[in-house]
């Protein structure tokens, strides 16, 4: 047996297309994941305060218990029986982000957790209020030691974007579909879209690791 | 005698169902030099740490530079200790500099952030500071880069920048290496000598005969006794304290041969 990307070849317009809309989708279910994680992160680190440790811990349970292609379907499919239609593109970043915002959140905690009790309790004798200190003294800090772990729910989450090709949405995956039903060459069309998701998630990789160097040079922690 | 800048009456304070303070009473004067020793565990970084609402006391009266900490066992709330703890200065055991920030944004974070300190001001309040601390080449430096005795004189001129009208000192040198102590504790003479009100817990009975108004023993969450540091030192009047410090001349003696 021979392979031949000519077809795949030939169809190269649609994969960049499909490239592009991947990288839009997994961005903009980024930025939800990031700051959906960050106050949910922030509201499970004191259990003082009930309702609203309660409620991150409720979103928390349900969305890391149960299949991200389930989500999906229920925003996709479910919302409009109770009269919500949301475009597919919308669904999409919404059921990725509020997904990988569960992971997140863990991650923001952990780092938080991690910074030795000693720092908010200098930036508290200072005189500073929690939240300045937090900002200030916490965060910083804990976003170094969030990178490593940041970076693996990055490349989860552009690999799981593949799933929005389930909504309609012509992703990457999505256009592959299409290619094979024309060419009937799949094990070529899925090496080539392979190739392109690990493209996608080396470059993530390499990125993160440079601005981790950056920000633990100089002596800085 | 002025108007006490310290006054703790029947303070209280337990973790889980050991009781730390028992029943402290204590009166701070301005310009005091107040030295407070004993066995560890007795309670003296927790009585410390109650006296800018760190910890959460559960019985007594605390109040410092007149502002309340602790009314008949009621913690005051987080806006109103903020307000205290800008004007009450801590230094901690493990120094707790921003690893993240230079010598110098350490130094101004505080004064910028609260007092609204323009940044310039800020930046030259700080270099005043290092230089009495004798530190004026480490501006830019990270804390990562500097040794033990480097780290604890730049959180004293940290916790300075605010202006403090009093100095915690919780264990300042206890986790230095022998050959750094003496800069640490010279900045602290210093500070004694300008009129600083200082609360120091420490275990460096030279220093505390040699700087201390009043040298206070506590041991098992009470205040065993309290005096010049001539009286306690060389004519205690309280078995404990005599057991305390033999141990630990015994200690120094032990280390020495």
């Amino acid at each position: 047996m021979k392979l031949d990307f000519s077809g795949v070849w030939e169809s190269w317009p649609s994969l960049v297309h499909g490239t592009l809309v991947t990288i839009e989708i997994t961005a903009a279910s980024l930025v939800v994941g990031c700051v959906l994680g960050l106050l949910v992160g922030l509201g499970r680190l004191s259990p003082q305060r009930r309702v609203i440790y309660g409620l991150c811990t409720v979103y928390l349970t349900l969305v890391r218990g149960t299949p991200l292609l389930v989500q999906l379907f229920l925003w996709f499919f479910g919302l409009p029986h109770v009269g919500l239609i949301l475009p597919a593109y919308v669904c999409g970043i919404l059921g990725l982000g509020i997904y990988s915002g569960a992971y997140i959140s863990e991650i923001v905690r952990g780092a938080i957790q991690s910074i030795e009790r000693g720092q908010m309790e200098a930036a508290r004798s200072l005189g500073l209020p929690y939240r300045m200190a937090m900002r200030r003294v916490i965060l910083p800090q804990a976003f170094v030691r969030m990178i490593p772990p940041l970076g693996n729910e990055f490349i989860a989450l552009i690999k799981n974007s593949a799933l929005v090709s389930l909504l309609t949405i012509a992703d990457l995956m999505h256009e592959g579909d299409k290619i094979i039903s024309v060419t009937y060459r799949s094990l070529e069309t899925y090496l080539a879209i392979a190739l392109i998701y690990l493209l996608l998630t080396s470059v993530t990789t390499l990125v993160l690791r440079r601005i981790e160097k950056v920000l633990r040079s100089e002596g800085r922690v | 005698m002025s108007q006490p800048i310290v006054e703790v009456s029947g303070l209280r304070k337990s973790f889980g169902t050991h009781l730390v303070l028992k029943d402290i009473d204590f009166t701070v004067t301005p310009s005091q030099v107040v030295v407070i020793i004993g066995p560890s565990g007795g309670g003296k970084s927790t009585f410390l740490r109650c006296l800018n609402g760190l910890e959460t006391a559960e019985g007594g009266t605390v109040k410092v530079c007149g502002h309340p900490v602790v009314e008949d066992g009621r913690m005051m709330p987080e806006t109103m200790l903020d307000q205290l703890r800008a004007e009450v200065g801590m230094v901690f055991q493990s120094f707790n500099l921003f690893p993240h920030l230079t010598v110098l944004d350490n130094i101004t974070l505080a004064p910028i952030c609260l007092r609204g300190m323009p940044r310039k001001a800020a930046q030259q309040q700080a270099l005043r500071l290092l230089e009495k601390v004798g530190l004026a080449d480490k501006v830019r430096a990270y804390p990562g880069t500097l040794s033990g005795g480097q780290k604890q004189r730049v959180a004293i001129a940290r916790a300075l920048a605010m202006e403090p009208k009093v100095m915690l000192f919780d264990e300042p040198t206890s986790s230095l290496d022998p050959e750094l102590v003496g800069e640490v504790l010279q900045v602290m003479r210093d500070l004694a000598a300008e009129g600083m009100t200082m609360l120091i817990v420490t275990h460096e009975m030279g220093f505390a005969r040699e700087v201390a108004d009043v040298v206070v023993v506590m041991d098992q969450g009470s205040i065993v006794e309290a005096g010049p540091p001539c009286a306690i030192f060389t004519a205690p009047r309280q078995a404990r304290t005599r057991s305390f410090l033999q141990t630990l001349l015994a200690r120094q003696i032990a280390d020495a041969g």
